[in-house]
């Protein structure tokens, strides 16, 4: 074919809309790449530091909406120091000036300030959509901002943030026009906001779809908000306390069951069980169910609840579900495709909350699950095994034992034998992460068999750097590799140097990397950032002697080079 | 080579180290016999110090399980793999894993490093435990390559030792259990400390999550029940919730009450009732507390925190001793539960 149209092509790429689809298509050829790039709208960068904004809008000038992420995934553990970087600062000064006409931007792991929200608010015009995940820096001001100037808001996104809350009554700041919203979720702010309002606020906008209260929005207003909000399908209550006897009760309970669009629930923050009832009506048609916020609901309560939701697919729960209550999920729950388990006393003494019983109950009961969370006080290999037996499915599948390197303690072996059960069982298993008593054979199994894994989490693990090997030499589609208090070593990390250019990123603490060993890294892959962190030396003498064990690296490819704003105590070598 | 290692072709590397011992070992094997258990016991031991124990025990455990398959086939691998035919490898595991059928038991006798040593000449042999072929992998490396792998090899025993001991407290480490900030305070704090407060905006380097429980001071108030001549007394700070709390309640006087139904009527032996629907009105009996102001209140409005707080001591009260709160609803509370 000699000739065809750019705009057929354009047409085409329209309907391609996954970036990973349209990263492959841009490399076809010179037509296409060009073809593509004018007319993709949604950029994802996986890694802020991996390219610089003025680039990013110089390829793509009509990016509409944009997703960053910024500190690695263990900073969410408190691992990585509090201003290691990610700015979103540069890069929304940047898009001001280069694309104007941005719509959407997803941030998560980043520090985001309360100018650069106002700037935002500001300079797009037609800004419709901010989702923040796990990013912290701003206050409730910021969102005031946000409130009072996009005037064609449809989403407001906060998942887990620590927000400074003012309570300068943000809220409020909603103007009159304002009658776009789709999504509201402010349930991570912890201050209280005017009720009068929110409940305007939701009167006005009918086309109100999620609305996530925070904890200080009582039960009465809550009630108020259902009978405004007919079309909503993900709810997320606030304070769900009072006296079941009461008229206010009884109202949110009527209140309540007219809500037949409800599809996802959570909240809960503020729960007295008697009150769980209420939602009864409504748990039939309910998909996703979140109660890992809800400490005041008790085991049993929790299982009279999941008896009434037969359609779940997703559920989120604290572990004093127990086993029993996960055979009642296995029993009831036969749509399940995402689980995860939080631990409710995370330094208990070991109630046994949930064990591998639990585990392999919802393995028999629920064969489509894919998706796995568990945090529990023992698993054993047999349980692993006959999970793996169980559900084939698993794309992601993660685990932790609370105490670290605890063995199977029916057998006081590691629990090599039941991970790999799992990644040779589970063929399209994408994400991983172990823990528990482990030696260099699991990774050798990973190695073998995980054949898709693209993030893996270690900790605790490992005898050698055989260890590390396996999985290096292994894991051909690995992107993210996480790995915390582990023997692996210099040999090891420069065994294959060339695979991290193939990486997203690497982060290795408390292991047996030298600086030498990283200085080697470091020369022989110009375009990888290879980053020490070091809170506790200063940066002079820091540097100085190859023999000394490096506590926290973490290493990325970039297209940038050296990042500019880092903090005195990463050095990039 | 190393640059281009397969994950098929990992092995030899290992293979080769396990070839020159294997060699050693060949002619050992002829001699076939506890004293030869006992040299590669004194061998070994160098490596993994306490060793013995950990062997005594588990020699003594019959252990049939599907693990024990897996080491199988995965010591005939290696075995295979030396033999170059990697075909076998993927032949192999899938009929593991999924057979619950165990291969034939090795002969107690001889230490299980001997035995996976001995897979280099044949499958016969089988080794229980899945960890003693890394042990050994461990030694023979710490033979060939001269690295200090006892640290980390002793490091493992150690593991296993202290996790075979009873299970102490787990001291809390830094970014341990991996979970956001803002879960570690929802378990131990009370009900109403819900809204997920991350902890600081900036976090330090060492955790500070100590369980709450050990700053706790308790708080001990009088309960007394009706028709129960003799109170007790509850720490609150133990409890988390209402539903902890109701329990409790059922628990202590539960015995009291069988008690004294068994006083009062004709000396007939009563079995204990439990207390139940203390807070909803559904039971014989309700809990009401007085507070600060020497007002008698129903338990169970207020979020914990602030019932703490503001209680001075407990009252279980008969349920029809209270005046009506809401029959109507009381009754559609029975049928929705």
């Amino acid at each position: 074919m000699n000739y065809f149209p750019e705009e057929v092509l354009e047409h085409v790429f329209d309907f391609i809309t996954s970036h990973k689809d349209r990263n492959a298509v841009s490399l076809v050829c010179k037509t296409w790449y060009q073809v593509e790039r004018e007319s993709r709208y949604g950029v994802f960068i996986g890694n802020c530091y991996a390219i610089n904004p003025e680039r990013l809008i110089a390829r793509f000038p009509r990016v509409r909406s944009l997703t960053l992420k910024g500190k690695p995934h263990f900073a969410d553990f408190n691992l990585v120091p509090h201003d290691w970087g990610a700015f979103v600062d540069p890069w929304i000064k940047a898009l001001v000036k280069g694309c104007p006409d941005l719509e959407e931007l997803r941030l998560k792991r980043m520090v985001v300030s309360d100018d650069s929200l106002e700037l935002l608010s500001r300079s797009f015009v037609n800004f419709k959509s901010l989702v923040l995940v796990s990013c912290d820096g701003f206050s409730t001001d910021g969102l005031a901002a946000i409130a009072a100037n996009c005037r064609y808001l449809r989403e407001l996104d906060l998942q887990e943030n620590d927000v400074d809350d003012r309570r300068g009554h943000w809220i409020s700041c909603f103007p009159e026009t304002c009658t776009s919203l789709v999504s509201l979720n402010f349930a991570c702010l912890k201050g209280e906001i005017s009720l009068p309002a929110l409940e305007r606020l939701v009167a006005r906008n009918p086309n109100l779809r999620s609305l996530r209260l925070n904890h200080t929005v009582p039960f009465e207003t809550l009630k108020k908000i259902l009978t405004q909000a007919s079309k909503l399908v993900d709810l997320g209550t606030g304070c769900f306390v009072h006296h079941p006897k009461s008229e206010s009760y009884h109202k949110l309970k009527n209140a309540m069951s007219k809500c037949k669009s409800v599809r996802s629930l959570s909240g809960f923050l503020d729960v007295a069980p008697r009150c769980l009832p209420a939602v009864y009506p409504i748990c039939a048609n309910l998909t996703s169910l979140n109660l890992s916020y809800a400490p005041g609901i008790n085991g049993n309560e929790l299982i009279k609840l999941i008896r009434h939701c037969k359609n779940l697919r997703r559920l989120w729960t604290l572990d004093y579900i127990g086993d029993k209550g996960l055979g009642v999920v296995a029993a009831t729950c036969k749509e399940l495709e995402e689980l995860r388990v939080f631990p409710s006393d995370p330094f208990g003494p070991g109630n046994a909350a949930v064990t591998e019983e639990g585990l392999v109950a919802i393995s028999a009961g629920c064969r489509k699950l894919h998706s796995l969370l568990y945090f529990c006080q023992q698993m054993t290999n047999a349980g692993l095994i006959t999970v793996a037996k169980n559900c084939p499915n698993f794309i992601r599948f993660r685990l932790c034992i609370l105490d670290p390197k605890k063995p199977d303690p029916v057998t006081m072996q590691p629990l090599d034998e039941g991970f790999g059960a799992i990644v040779q069982s589970c063929k399209r298993l994408r994400r991983l992460s172990i823990s528990g008593m482990l030696s260099d054979q699991v990774f050798l199994y990973i190695g073998m068999y995980a054949e898709q894994l693209e993030m893996l989490s270690i900790a605790f693990a490992g005898d050698s750097d055989k260890g590390l090997l396996y999985v290096l030499n292994g894991c051909k589609k690995l992107r993210k590799l996480e790995i915390r208090d582990c023997p692996f070593g210099d040999m090891a990390l420069l065994m294959d140097v060339d695979k991290y250019e193939g990486m997203r990123s690497l982060w290795m603490s408390s292991c047996e990397l030298t600086l030498g060993g990283c200085k080697t890294l470091a020369r022989k892959m110009p375009m990888l950032n290879v980053e020490i962190i070091d809170e506790n030396s200063q940066r002079e003498s820091a540097l100085v002697d190859d023999r000394q064990r490096v506590e926290k690296m973490y290493l990325y490819r970039t297209l940038v080079g050296p990042r500019h704003d880092a903090p005195d105590f990463v050095s990039t070598l | 080579m190393e640059e281009h290692l397969k994950k098929e072709e990992f092995s030899p590397k290992l293979l080769d180290l396990i070839n020159k011992d294997r060699q050693w070992l060949v002619k050992r094997e002829e001699k076939r016999g506890h004293g030869l258990s006992d040299e590669n016991k004194l061998e070994l031991r160098l490596g993994l110090p306490g060793i013995d124990d950990r062997e005594s025990t588990k020699i003594s455990h019959k252990i049939d399980t599907d693990e024990s398959v897996l080491s199988l086939r995965y010591s005939s691998t290696m075995k295979s793999h030396h033999k170059s035919s990697s075909q076998e490898q993927k032949q192999v595991f899938p009929t593991t894993w999924p057979c619950s059928g165990h291969q034939q038991q090795q002969p107690q006798m001889l230490s299980p490093k001997v035995s996976f040593l001995q897979y280099q000449t044949g499958p016969s042999a089988v080794a229980r435990e899945t960890s003693q072929p890394c042990c050994t992998i461990m030694v023979g490396l710490q033979n060939a390559e001269k690295k200090p792998f006892s640290s980390a090899s002793s490091t493992n025993n150690t593991a296993v030792h202290n996790s075979s001991q009873k299970r102490a407290a787990p001291v809390p480490v830094v970014g341990w259990p991996p979970i956001r900030s803002f879960r570690k305070k929802l378990g131990s704090s009370s009900s109403t400390k819900l809204s997920p407060e991350p902890q600081g905006t900036k976090p330090s380097q060492i955790d500070n999550e100590k369980p709450v429980e050990s700053s706790r001071k308790s708080l001990f108030v009088k309960i007394n029940m009706d028709g129960v001549p003799i109170g007790r007394k509850v720490d609150l700070n133990a409890y988390d919730s209402y539903e902890n709390l109701s329990s409790a309640v059922d628990e202590l006087f539960r015995g009291l009450l069988a008690a004294q139904r068994d006083f009062s009527a004709s000396g007939n032996i009563e079995e204990e009732k439990a207390i139940t629907g203390l807070m909803d009105g559904s039971g014989e009996y309700t809990l009401v507390y007085e507070d600060r102001e020497g007002d008698r209140m129903l338990v169970g409005d207020i979020p914990w925190h602030a019932f703490v707080s503001s209680v001075k001591r407990l009252r279980v009260l008969k349920s029809s001793d209270l005046p009506n709160l809401n029959r109507d609803a009381q009754a559609q509370e029975k049928a929705t539960h």
